[in-house]
């Protein structure tokens, strides 16, 4: 399937990621190629085959409900790149 | 011009009551200091892992049989994608396709009617963290994230802002029954999001808008109807409704759009690799039946049949799960009428209660000494202002771990029914008022209260009232 | 000491070297400052971080065997993790702008495991950026070089790992493996590689590529090595859910050469002995099928027909997945942010937009564009759909053959800057590895001669699920045939090796 520039540019926003215009139309031939190869899954037969969502057959694998202690707060706070003696700080968000 | 009709749809939000967070050891207690209850996990560290409280799962299937959902036995969690400061890992672990509970109801009641509201699923998920806006910058607080969650979705089933108002009265009321959550609307622990839209009859349905995180019941129901009355305002006005996503703001008793929808929400879900799926057994089921607390309505039913209580007294009796077990606990070891135990609750409890900003799970004794002051209330050994004055004294810590009993005897607050004594003061009265007495021979017979009034303080209220009235009858020769 | 005496040191397998400080004739410290000369000395770019603290612990570790209290038989042996495993308080970049400065206040499980048993940790090797490539060429840090050929790429994306064994610069090194990232660097650059059964090794503390394909695994210099370190790392993790919790196997004890090959039946897929497949591999492959019926194995063609899909399965589960897994970077609780922005969306875009390289930004576009509504069914759920094909096609196999052979990499190692016409080029280059991570399954790559040119190929031998045992019995048979081949395996490697 072909992916136009306007595709990349509006999966960009979902994404979060800046692009130049040259970028997207660059992205757009090279995620076209691989989409094309992606799209080869069009060609299986695949009526009536569950789906695998993980890889090991497990399931019910849970934790008790037990507290163990936090972090210390410097340490949770510690790689923030913005942040106060409590909090990590972004850009006024208005809601 | 007001034949519109009102769609509304809730989905509501608890916060489950297990010690942990969803995914991590991490307490889920209210406050503390900012981001002190967060770890790898909470924080979405890259490489830390999720790992599902059990807990979660089963507060999630007994709140679904408590409103009569179907148990999925085959179920799973989802990531839901969006970028937010207050989500770390920029996905919110949730239910998407799968989800535990399905296909249940609530019955609510509206002006004597029963209205039966379709739960279309109940869901778990984790709570976002906190963010405290400020002049500048936004600060983030991640001790809430990662909180288990519950969402439970209603069908638009819902037509007035009042069924709304008991949509979420009685769905907490039974999810503080089941223990699953401790629906502190002051602390966000139940919210719930209303979708409103109007139509006449016949007609498709409306554009659809929706409140978000709306935390307190007259919050939902004053919102519904601001939404509902300005959506008609438009529409009579010849405007056009879109799509948008209020915000109530209840000090001003008005909805401000947050952001408005040109399309649907791109969340580009997809099923959680790193959680195993939650396979429910119908044993499982089963055994969580077994532990779901008689639910209010039947309560009602039963105090109405049993004790024969007013429709009036089973409903104040069952609001609260922790009175509502206080009083079945008196009942039992009670003598006399039910109806007297009932009394002290829905009377002096629940007034020292308000008074001393206690909650109905904070009553500072049980049934048993319940059941010993009704028992004397009921044999007359103490007048109701007493027994009011022993209800004080119980909620008091000096008197922690006496009886009412006890209490009776050591404040000697017993009423006196000792005939000589009680005949021997009324004559006194008598003769010290003549004026009251003439009145009363006179034709006024409401003037003997003002007598036993007299003689309840010369016995400093202990004399037995009723015996007193019927002495100064007989002493007055009427 | 001279420096043939060094080398030879260097050079010993992680057996060999637990040999001599068993002994008392080398000691932790030794081994770990010969080790911290040579990374100094080299110039492969194998490593972004090297550990301050390394020769600290090579001295407890000699402590600790003075007083015959050794944690293990590799205790104070010098090792290296990929740059994506967690440690407590060392920077973790991931070979990323974005993480550039980030130090993790945890441990990733492996790593305590490792540093458990007292083995001493060299520090962080290189990869590609987050573990999406497949020639440590996308790393922030530049390209490592591939140790057999400087002028050529190490493989990927544990490239740094695969060159940190192979240029003698660390004992054994960890790596992960996505869709062949441990298995086609050891090839590339001649070191064996493994990628266990999926669940087998936890997960807890690796920066997450594709959560339902990453499995870690060790790359070493020979079998009897890799058997050793996958014995240290197995096993159920209670931090990691997908963990398994079946005992771990004595995974040396069936370790016999050449004789475990005996009666054991081999299954060659056609499906990647094809055109796509440089001539010389596929000669070297029939080389050592020749060998293996020498050797006593039965060895047959085989055909899995859902291979075909694999590669197109992989590349959009793996997409969606690692999208998903990086929207967390977003500038708010750690790593990069842009220096400015307007407003907290500005924020978000402009930091992941300058953080984050190409191809990292090419497949969060992909894996976005796939889960995004109208294409799910047609690409994840499909995909999906697949996996349950392909893994239903190995189970076929597997109830005929104990094992199957084939080759690790279509093409030997390309030359540093290679411009593929498109990425699609670049992912057929993964063409032998990813059906092993879509279905889960344990397979290792050894080196069983080169091509004309000198550079290592790789054999990849894959088995069912748990079947770890059985396929590093089969490779040391391979290995003990190659010996004899080619007087090549490692502990015997003399000279060229680009240092």
């Amino acid at each position: 399937m072909e992916i136009t520039k306007e595709t990349v540019l509006k999966v960009a926003g979902l994404a979060k990621l800046d692009l130049t215009e040259a970028e997207a139309l660059r992205l757009a031939h090279e995620m076209g190629k691989i989409v094309e190869f992606a799209d080869k899954l069009s060609e299986m037969d695949l009526e009536g085959v569950m789906p695998t969502t993980h890889a090991v057959k497990m399931e019910n694998v849970f934790r008790d409900d037990e507290m163990q202690p936090s972090y210390p707060r410097e340490e949770i706070l510690a790689n923030g790149p913005e942040r106060d003696e409590a909090c990590f700080v972004v850009p006024k968000v208005v809601e | 011009m007001s034949d519109y009709k009102a769609v509304i749809g809730l989905e509501v939000h608890a916060e489950l009551d297990t010690a942990s967070k969803i995914y991590c050891g991490c307490t889920t207690a209210f406050g503390g200091e900012e981001n002190t209850h967060v770890c790898p996990v909470c924080l979405g560290l890259p490489g830390a892992l999720p790992l599902l409280n059990e807990k979660v799962v089963e507060f999630c299937i007994k709140a679904g049989l408590a409103l009569n959902c179907k148990i999925n036995n085959y179920s799973r969690q989802d990531r839901k994608h969006y970028f937010y400061p207050d989500l770390p890992k920029s996905f919110q672990t949730s239910q998407l396709d799968l989800p535990i509970c399905y296909d249940g109801y609530l019955d609510i009641e509206v002006n004597g009617q029963t209205k039966r509201i379709g739960i279309t699923r109940i869901h778990i998920e984790e709570d976002a963290g906190k963010l405290i806006h400020g002049l500048t910058g936004t600060r983030v607080d991640y001790n809430r994230g990662a909180t288990g969650l519950i969402e439970i979705v209603s069908e638009p089933d819902l037509s007035s802002p009042e069924e709304v108002y008991a949509y979420m009265e009685t769905l907490r009321q039974v999810l503080l029954y089941t223990g699953v959550s401790n629906c502190k609307m002051e602390e966000g622990s139940l919210r719930c999001d209303v979708n409103v839209s109007i139509h006449k009859e016949g007609e498709p349905f409306g554009v659809r808008t929706e409140m978000k995180n709306i935390n307190s019941l007259s919050a939902a129901k004053a919102a519904t109807a601001y939404e509902i009355k300005r959506q008609k305002q438009v529409l009579e006005e010849g405007g056009s409704l879109f799509q948008a996503t209020l915000r109530w703001d209840d000090a001003k008793g008005i909805n401000y759009v947050m952001r408005v929808k040109e399309h649907a929400d791109e969340y580009y879900y997809f099923p959680e690799p790193d959680i195993m799926p939650i396979v429910i057994s119908p044993e499982k089921v089963e055994a969580i039946r077994a532990t779901l607390p008689e639910l209010p309505k039947a309560r009602q039913q039963r105090y109405k049949e049993q004790y024969g209580l007013s429709d009036y007294d089973a409903n104040i009796l069952t609001v609260s799960k922790a009175l509502s077990d206080l009083f079945d606990q008196a009942v039992a070891e009670c003598q006399g009428p039910a109806k007297a135990c009932a009394n002290f609750i829905m009377g002096d409890i629940t007034r020292l209660l308000n008074e001393e900003a206690l909650q109905p799970e904070e009553v500072p004794f049980g049934g048993k000494e319940l059941a010993e002051l009704a028992n004397l209330a009921s044999q007359g050994a103490i007048s109701s202002s007493a027994a009011s004055k022993v209800v004080e004294m119980l909620f008091q810590p000096e008197f922690a771990g006496k009886g009412p009993k006890a209490i009776v005897e050591e404040q000697n607050l017993g009423q006196v029914s000792d005939q000589g004594a009680i005949k021997a003061m009324c004559q006194q009265v008598i003769d010290a008022n003549p004026k009251i007495v003439e009145d009363y021979r006179g034709g006024k017979k409401q003037a003997i209260s003002a007598l036993v009034g007299q003689v309840m303080k010369a016995s400093k209220g202990k004399a037995n009232p009723a015996m007193a009235n019927q002495l100064l009858e007989e002493l007055l020769g009427s | 000491m001279d420096n043939m005496q060094k080398q030879e040191l260097a050079s010993l397998t992680l057996t060999q070297a637990a040999g001599l400080l068993a002994k008392g004739e080398a000691s932790s410290s030794e081994l770990t400052k010969l080790m911290l000369d040579r990374i100094a000395a080299s110039n492969n770019n194998a490593y972004i971080t090297v550990n301050a603290e390394a020769m600290a612990a090579a001295e407890a570790a000699d402590a600790r065997r003075r007083e015959g209290g050794s944690l293990s038989p590799v205790d104070g042996l010098p090792m290296a993790l990929k740059d994506n495993f967690c440690v407590r308080g060392m920077k973790t970049t991931c070979a990323s702008r974005m993480l550039e400065n980030f130090v993790p206040p945890y441990t990733a499980t492996v790593a305590e495991k490792l540093a458990d048993a007292g083995t001493v940790l060299l520090g962080k090797v290189n990869m590609d950026e987050f573990a999406a490539g497949n020639a440590t060429d996308t790393s922030y840090f530049g390209p490592t070089k591939n140790p057999r050929d400087p002028k050529r790429v190490a493989g990927g994306s544990s490239g740094g790992s695969a060159a940190a064994v192979a240029e003698d610069t660390a004992y054994f090194t960890m790596g992960s493996d996505t869709g062949g990232s441990v298995r086609q660097p050891a090839a590339f650059c001649g070191v064996v590689g493994l990628k266990p059964t999926y669940g087998r090794v936890s997960r807890y503390g690796v920066v997450a590529f594709a959560s339902s394909l990453d499995q870690v695994g060790p790359l070493n210099k020979t079998v009897e090595d890799c058997a050793l370190t996958l014995s240290l790392i197995a096993g159920r993790d209670p931090r990691d859910a997908s963990s398994l919790p079946n005992p771990v196997p004595d995974y040396l004890a069936g370790l016999k050469g050449a004789e475990g090959l005996k009666g054991l039946r081999v299954g060659v897929p056609k499906e990647y002995m094809g055109p796509g497949i440089q001539a010389e591999i596929r000669e070297n492959v029939k080389k050592l099928i020749a060998d293996l019926q020498t050797a006593g194995a039965i060895v047959e063609e085989c055909s899995l027909p859902q291979l075909e899909y694999a590669l197109s399965a992989y590349y959009v589960i793996s997409s969606a997945e690692f999208s998903s897994n990086l929207g967390r970077f977003d500038g708010v609780k750690y790593g990069y942010r842009a220096k400015s922005y307007d407003g907290y969306d500005d924020m978000l875009r402009r930091t992941r937009s300058e953080a984050f390289g190409d191809e990292v930004k090419r497949r969060i576009l992909l894996g976005t564009y796939t889960l995004s509504a109208g294409y799910f069914d047609a690409y994840y759920l499909r995909a999906q759909k697949a996996r349950t094909l392909i893994m239903e096609d190995f189970r076929r196999a597997f109830s005929q053959y104990d094992i199957l052979l084939t080759p690790t990499t279509p093409v030997t190692a390309w030359p540093l800057g290679t411009a593929f016409e498109d990425p699609s080029k670049v992912y057929a280059m993964d063409l032998c590895t990813v059906s092993v991570n879509v279905a889960g399954l344990p397979a290792i790559s050894l080196p069983w001669g080169t091509d004309r040119e000198g550079m290592p190929v790789g054999v990849q031998l894959i088995g069912p699920t748990l079947s770890e045992d059985r396929i590093l019995q089969a490779a040391h048979g391979v290995e003990a045939l190659s010996l004899h081949n080619y007087g090549e395996g490692r502990g015997q490697k003399g000279g060229g090796v680009h240092v």
